[in-house]
């Protein structure tokens, strides 16, 4: 066990820093969350940006436009990208962490070279259209059905929770091919362009007013044989391959920005005072926020031992499964304990009287919503009990 | 970078467990608990693998291993709940004649951070040398003649406990500087011992949740039941992570701060083992709450090793400092 850093990982973290020194600045605050041509024009451009310095696709191969980073600097990336505040991939995620991965990793040749490129340059945004309304933890029981028609499939159905699809090119799209079959060998694997005929997008508001969710409407919608990833029938062994990817080193930087989340909240609790004491003079509150500062560099460490497993097995550990969950729970209760400290100011989701509540409410409800993406704890903790420890399977619906 | 054990750590690992697996099987703690946690004989084999000389210099008839390599032995000690003042007997190994090679035996005091009040010692019938650490510097008392008396019923029956009346002041062998150092290695080798009864409980309690049937089926294919093993296993490995960097970063002291990650694993394995232990003995039902069942062992073992070297309050407090340094 060795955290000593070689000299080029050293060499690519101080030439990383300094760059981002210069260019995180100059790239400006980020628009209105309100405004979506702005917020895609902001991400995409600052995307652009981190390729032409070379630091984009940092785990892609190079052909395919990437850096071909090994895991540490990929490690090192992350705590770089987070201590400079830098902009994080917004509406790159799914092209970036989980659309672009999966054609990567199960894509023909020409599929590759039509996406990669341009979604490591920031030309390509992608969606997500997996979830439906009777489709949530049973992702498998999804009912869009696509209909074979010549050379074309012909999809019909509602996605819901569809991240950035009013900004998107593409979706990667879970479609049932085979209603007759058991509901895991009836799914394919399609990249959806959205300016089709048939897509209808709504907007639906999270519970912070805004946000990034739409309820996508298909019908009829015309989709190129050529376009699909993978066998007829066999996406949902396609989409295991994503979600890995999606439960691996997607919330890395986020779990470095929330120590200095966890710092911002020190500052705050100077400020707020109380019987002319300040909340930081609490020993019972240095002490949470101590444990949790701790806690956090222990998840930090366990992010670092799953990747460095990885290294050596060519897998995430099992400790990876666990990442997760520990994150989510961290998270909730760091940002809970801001709103604590915000008592009545707290009443305000704008800043009042020199404290960060839009901050904290924004990181809160971020926090409530990481339990239940990308699969709720619960589903999460179905499998370390049944993959992990070995425990009896869950009850298969009929037909499974 | 490379975060993870090596091949040679994986055998030392193996090693120790096969030991222990051998030698303090669960049939042996009736016995153990009669010679109140402590046997000559076994000890003198710890001390034949390496246990203690784990970090002694070869030239000096150690091991000559790091840090993480003694987390890695704390760990599989901890797990099979092996009694006795191990981690003060390696920390005295190089500074106590006699203690890397077992003939001498080491506990200790910790009287570092607030003056504990009354002063409990472990283990004292069976100490050679108690060592006391003081803000001011490292003592070497005389554990014989101490004028102490043994509490009625220690919390956990492996660990036997003594009022002290009065302390000596004892023989000062290190200075203020070597009292801090030795109390942020004790901190981090129990954070070793804590990932162990953290994983000792999660494998007992798994164990029986597939085996024992309710409703014509094991228990642990519930889902109330496959939640609280699966957040068990969460807790195993944030402890795992916090402890072996703590030995990691001992072992590499200029890569960050070493006091922040120690207290860190203090903090985060002191809490899986002890929510560890509880929701094990929870996963038993009524079994779990009797003396059979070996699940009691790691609650009580586990809160021993919460007031050993530093609570997780403690620790924390100490996080915030260093936090609160850190904005400058």
């Amino acid at each position: 066990m060795d955290l000593r850093y070689t000299p080029e990982e050293k060499k690519f973290r101080d030439e990383l820093a300094a760059w981002l020194a210069a260019e995180v600045p100059a790239h400006g605050k980020p628009p209105s969350v309100h405004d979506w041509p702005a917020r895609r024009a902001y991400d995409t451009s600052w995307q652009r940006k981190l390729f032409d310095a070379g630091y984009a696709g940092i785990n892609w191969p190079k052909e395919y436009g990437g850096r071909d980073a090994t895991l540490v600097e990929q490690l090192i990336y992350f705590e770089e990208i987070a201590k400079a505040n830098a902009p994080y991939v917004g509406v790159n995620f799914v092209g970036l962490l989980h659309g672009g991965p999966t054609v990567m990793a199960e894509g023909t040749e020409a599929q590759k070279q039509a996406h990669i490129p341009r979604i490591i340059r920031g030309d390509e945004v992608w969606c997500q259209g997996f979830s439906e309304p009777v489709a949530g933890s049973d992702l498998a029981g999804l009912q869009t059905r696509a209909v074979r028609d010549g050379d074309h499939y012909v999809v019909s159905g509602h996605k819901i929770w569809t991240s950035f699809a009013h900004v998107a090119d593409y979706c990667e799209l879970l479609v049932r091919t085979d209603p007759e079959a058991p509901k895991h060998r009836g799914i394919t694997w399609l990249i959806m362009p959205m300016d089709l005929p048939g897509i209808d997008i709504r907007p639906l508001p999270t519970l912070e007013g805004e946000g990034e969710f739409s309820e996508v409407f298909l019908e009829n919608v015309r989709i190129p044989v050529e376009n699909r990833v993978g066998e007829e029938n066999d996406g949902w062994r396609v989409t295991n391959v994503t979600l890995r990817f999606e439960r691996g080193t997607a919330f890395a930087s986020d779990m470095i920005q929330l120590q200095a989340y966890v710092r911002n909240m020190v500052r705050a609790a100077k400020k707020i005072t109380s019987h002319g004491a300040s909340a930081w003079e609490d020993k019972a509150l240095r002490r949470e926020i101590g444990h949790l500062y701790g806690e956090l560099e222990s998840l930090w460490a366990m992010v670092k031992l799953s990747v460095c497993e990885a290294k050596a097995t060519g897998v995430p550990g099992v400790g990876a499964s666990a990442v997760k969950l520990y994150y989510t729970d961290v998270y909730q209760r760091a940002t809970e304990l801001s709103i604590r400290l915000l008592g009545r100011a707290g009443l305000s989701r704008s800043d009042v009287g020199d404290l960060s509540s839009h901050l904290f409410w924004n990181r809160h409800f971020n926090a409530i919503s990481v339990s239940i993406a990308a699969g709720t704890s619960q589903i999460q903790k179905n499998i370390i009990g049944e993959r992990i420890l070995g425990l009896p399977k869950e009850p298969k619906a009929a037909g499974a | 970078m490379d975060f993870q054990p090596t091949e040679d750590q994986k055998a030392l690992c193996e090693g120790i467990r096969s030991f222990v697996e051998g030698q303090v099987p669960n049939e042996r703690f009736p016995e153990l608990e009669k010679s109140q946690g402590f046997d000559r004989a076994l000890w003198s084999e710890l001390a034949e693998m390496g246990v203690f000389a784990l970090r002694l210099p070869e030239d000096e008839g150690g091991v000559g291993l790091g840090y993480s390599d003694a987390v890695l032995v704390f760990e599989e000690l901890g797990r099979r709940l092996v009694p006795g003042p191990l981690v003060w007997s390696h920390l005295a190994a190089g500074l106590v004649d006699g203690a890397a090679t077992g003939e001498t035996v080491v506990g200790g005091l910790d009287l570092t951070s607030p003056d504990p009040q009354p002063l409990l010692v472990e283990h004292l019938e069976s100490l050679d040398v108690l060592l006391v650490l003081r803000r001011d510097g490292v003592y070497r008392v005389d554990p014989r003649g101490l004028a102490a008396k043994p509490v009625e019923v220690p919390l956990d029956p492996l660990t036997p406990v003594h009022e002290v009346d009065s302390l000596p002041e004892g023989e000062r062998i290190g200075d203020a500087a070597a009292a801090a150092r030795l109390r942020l290695e004790g901190a981090a080798l129990v954070s070793g011992l804590q990932l162990g009864l953290a994983e000792g409980a999660l494998e007992l309690a798994n164990a029986y949740a597939k085996e024992r049937q309710q409703f014509g089926r094991p228990i642990g294919g519930f889902q109330a039941v496959k939640h609280l093993l699966a957040e068990m296993f969460i807790k195993q490995e944030a402890a795992r992570a916090g402890a072996y960097n703590a030995g990691a970063t001992l072992d590499a002291p200029e890569v960050a701060d070493v006091e922040r990650a120690v207290a860190s694993a203090k903090v985060t394995a002191g809490e899986a083992a002890i929510r560890n232990a509880r929701t094990g003995i929870q996963v038993h039902g009524g079994m779990g709450f009797t003396w059979e069942v070996m699940a009691h062992y790691f609650l009580k073992r586990a809160w021993v090793l919460e007031n050993a070297f530093g609570t997780q309050d403690e620790h924390a407090e100490r996080i915030a400092e260093i936090l609160e340094a850190s904005l400058g």
